[in-house]
């Protein structure tokens, strides 16, 4: 099925009624509820065979979801796991677009700080929690360190990278138009950088969002952790994968709504 | 040898400058070299002088080192030997009596067209109201009235050179340098900009250094040719086309002093070619 | 940099970073964090005992796996995705999605239904790995360009030459570098799944040393963990820059 190299030819060709049924199928809106229908058809069908006694089907998961939306579990645990989120990602993003800026503008500090943070980007940080929970108790500060560890490496390198790749010849303009260090900063070089320092804040906002699941998994459960842990430990699956699911989902939908403002903010075909 | 070129051997420095125009140099640049980091000689030992008010371009293969050459006299790159003189004063890096106009335009893709063109004007200072003012008339200058709000992407490649163009001439500078300016629109628009550019060097009375690698665009555009050889670049020769340019812009591309310059470059050229 | 002349390595700044660690660890901070010289001494001690050994092989042979898995499905998934409409349609929301993810809050997932075995380490590689490779591969042939495909029709080659000789050798930096984010996400991931659960390879001695407050030796595990990491990403971005020289001039 090749129809990228059938598209150009489409609107040339008479619509038969035949034709506008394929348009509409393969129409991107309806493939994507398509799609979406048959996953969670499947995750309804294994459920029901059952693959595991402990794989509630779908709708046992929407139900288990209601009952903790109902009784307000859910909201409550919600607010307690997003309290270090937020903290450390407010540290996060201020202390790693400082020090990305920073390093792309002035060489020694790069050199400096750079290699930590590239190690940093391979290495599994989440190690590192169990030294963090020695260091500072099982309270908010551990969970908001975190955050912080696993938020600011994609941060601090994504600004620097945006900061060095400024295109030559804007700077070169600006230096021939006799732009100050500081002109060059503020004029140039930060407005050329924003699309992907704020792409960088989105995937450091992703891995925060890693960084507090981990932190309520292994430090202390006290908010979304608690809910799966206990409903684990009672075998109440459906509550338990509803929890999960709807960690998960919230964070996916707050990315992509980073990811639309990015688009209306920065829009990416106005820079070629 | 053809009447209607003037070929100039090297070295020019020692003898009366210009026989044919007595105009005086804006821009001089004296047995300048450059040598990149990897060891790679660019230009060994350039002497040339721009004089004043008119055309220059300097005419060479692709990576001959013309565009080093001009970001040398722009004060973008520093030269590894010898001196660059502009209006009598050493080059030590960009100047306000410079503008460029860039071959991929480097305009910012986040201004308006107004803000871009009053960018040179931002960058002295100059205040809001009056630098929109004087880019609003240079936007119209270049044929770009009523697009001031828009933004690069919504323009044509023309239609951003013009831009580029429009900015460059905002800042008043006395020479404006321009690096291929014309090699990433087509081919119609490169015309009708070859035309424009001869009437703005008659009318702003400005003097112009101009990079291509076109021969027939720099015999169509230029008072003076300045033929560079391959790296590591020398002037081979200097070429100053002896046409009309008073009525018609579209009589001089059959004008047979035209083509025989452009024959006899082309002669010039070849050599390095095999 | 350079500083008066000289040329020091990007990575040097390191040492001066390792000197710090050692003056640090001299210090009260050096209950949490040992001299870095003891550690590197716990390194030489723990790495030959069998329960190290033990582990090394049980999460070595289930990342490995795991890895495998990831590849065969993710390319030919990628390339699918690369040339029909449709499967793209269908599944990129699925790929984004697991992509965003936070899939650290499946692990508690895969751990209930598969036991705390190899099952679950190597489908927590597939989980972290798989996708990225998906897209990097889909990324990677829709940027072919449409003239070399041409090129290859007009001298009349067949789907599958077209495929072997064009398409597989046009996105292959995509592929690699799809590969090695994949590899590092897998890393990340099991490590995360033995943090979970202690029973497993690494995660039986991180319960261990934890517990027991033998903070030089969690530090030389750590040590080895990170080392291992960086390593694989070097090894595979050398092998990416190797197919790397033509990405830019296709």
């Amino acid at each position: 099925m090749q129809i990228s190299e059938l598209a150009p030819a489409l609107p040339a060709l008479r619509k038969a009624p035949a034709q506008r049924w394929r348009d509409l199928l393969i129409h991107p809106l309806v493939l994507r509820l398509v799609s979406f229908a048959a996953v969670l058809a499947l995750w309804e069908y294994a459920g029901r065979i059952p693959l595991s006694p402990a794989f509630p089907t779908f709708l046992e998961t929407l139900g288990g979801l209601g009952a903790i939306m109902a009784d307000g579990t859910l909201f409550k645990a919600f607010l307690i796991t997003l309290h270090p989120l937020v903290i450390g990602l407010t540290a996060s993003i201020f202390c790693g677009v400082a020090l990305g800026v920073l390093m792309g503008l002035h060489e020694p500090s790069e050199w400096l700080f750079a290699p930590i943070f590239v190690i940093a980007q391979a290495a599994p940080l989440a190690a590192l929690i169990p030294i963090l929970t020695f260091a500072y108790g099982i309270g908010l500060t551990a969970k908001v360190m975190t955050v912080c560890i696993m938020a600011m490496p994609v941060i601090v390198l994504n600004t620097l990278g945006a900061v060095r790749n400024t295109p030559k010849s804007l700077l070169e303009m600006g230096s021939s138009f006799l732009a100050t260090r500081s002109q060059n900063i503020r004029l140039i070089i930060l407005p050329a950088a924003s699309p992907m320092i704020f792409a960088g804040l989105r995937l450091g906002c992703a891995a925060a969002f890693i960084g507090v699941i981990l932190a309520e998994l292994l430090i202390t459960p006290t908010g979304i952790g608690d809910v799966i842990s206990y409903n684990q430990s009672v075998a109440d699956y459906p509550k338990m994968y509803a929890a999960i699911l709807a960690i998960i989902v919230f964070s996916v939908l707050f990315i992509e709504l980073l990811e639309r403002i990015e688009v209306t903010l920065f829009r990416p075909e106005v820079r070629r | 040898m053809n009447p209607n070129v003037a070929i100039m051997a090297q070295p020019v420095s020692d003898r009366p400058p210009f026989p044919v125009r007595a105009a005086r140099p804006i821009v001089e640049v004296r047995s300048v070299s450059k040598t990149y980091a990897g060891g790679i000689e660019a230009l060994s030992g350039i002497s040339l002088e721009f004089p004043e008010g008119r055309l220059t371009t300097l005419l060479g293969p692709s990576g001959c080192g013309k565009t080093t050459l001009l970001k040398i006299i722009a004060g973008l790159i520093p030269a590894s030997g010898g001196q660059v003189l502009v209006d009598g004063r050493e080059v030590t890096g960009p100047g306000p009596e410079r503008a460029f106009v860039f071959q991929d335009f480097a305009l910012m893709p986040w201004a308006s067209v107004i803000r871009n063109v009053a960018f040179g004007l931002e960058l002295r200072g100059v205040a809001h109201s009056e630098r929109e003012a004087i880019a609003e008339r240079h936007i119209a200058r270049v044929g770009l009235k009523g697009f001031e709000q828009k933004y690069p992407h919504e323009l044509s490649g023309g239609m951003r050179q013009r831009v580029g163009l429009a900015r460059a001439l905002a800042v008043d500078a006395k020479v404006v340098l321009m690096d291929e300016p014309f090699s990433a629109v087509d081919e119609q628009t490169r015309r009708k900009f070859q035309e424009e550019l001869l009437e703005l060097v008659a009318n702003e009375g400005k003097s112009f250094i101009f990079v291509t690698h076109s021969i027939e665009e720099a015999v169509y555009v230029s008072d003076r040719i300045a033929l560079l050889s391959r790296r590591p670049s020398r002037v081979s020769a200097i070429i100053e086309p002896q046409i009309q340019r008073g009525g018609d812009p579209e009589k001089i591309r059959r004008d047979s002093a035209y083509l025989d310059v452009v024959e006899a470059i082309w002669q010039q050229l070849r050599h390095y070619l095999d | 940099m350079v500083i008066s002349g000289i040329r020091l390595p990007t990575m040097a700044a390191l040492l001066v970073w390792a000197v710090v660690w050692e003056i640090a660890g001299h210090t009260d901070a050096g209950f949490i964090l040992p001299p870095l010289s003891r550690i590197i001494w716990r390194v030489f001690e723990i790495v030959p005992t069998a329960s190290f050994l033990e582990a090394l092989l049980i999460t070595g042979r289930a990342f490995l796996f795991g890895n495998m898995i990831a590849i065969s499905v993710g390319v030919p998934l990628g390339i699918l995705m690369g040339r029909s409409v449709i499967a793209d349609r269908l599944l990129l929301p699925w790929v984004n999605l697991f992509l965003s993810a936070p899939l650290s809050a499946l692990v508690p997932v895969i751990m209930v239904l598969f036991g705390l075995g190899q099952t679950t380490i190597v489908l927590t590689v597939v989980l972290f790995s798989m996708w990225i490779i998906v897209l990097n591969t889909r990324a990677g042939i829709r940027a072919i360009s449409p003239s070399l495909v041409e090129m290859a029709r007009s001298f009349g080659a067949n789907r599958w030459q077209a495929f072997s000789r064009i398409y597989l050798w046009a996105a292959l930096p995509e592929i690699l570098a799809g590969i090695r984010l994949g590899v590092i996400r897998a890393v990340k991931g099991v490590v995360i799944g033995q943090l979970l659960v202690s029973v497993v390879g690494f995660g039986t001695l991180f319960e261990i040393y934890q517990s027991h407050f033998l903070m030089e030796h969690f530090w030389a595990l750590l040590l080895v963990l990170f080392a291992f990491a960086f390593t694989v990403n070097e090894l595979l971005a050398r092998l990416e820059r190797r197919f790397g020289y033509y990405a830019a001039s296709r």
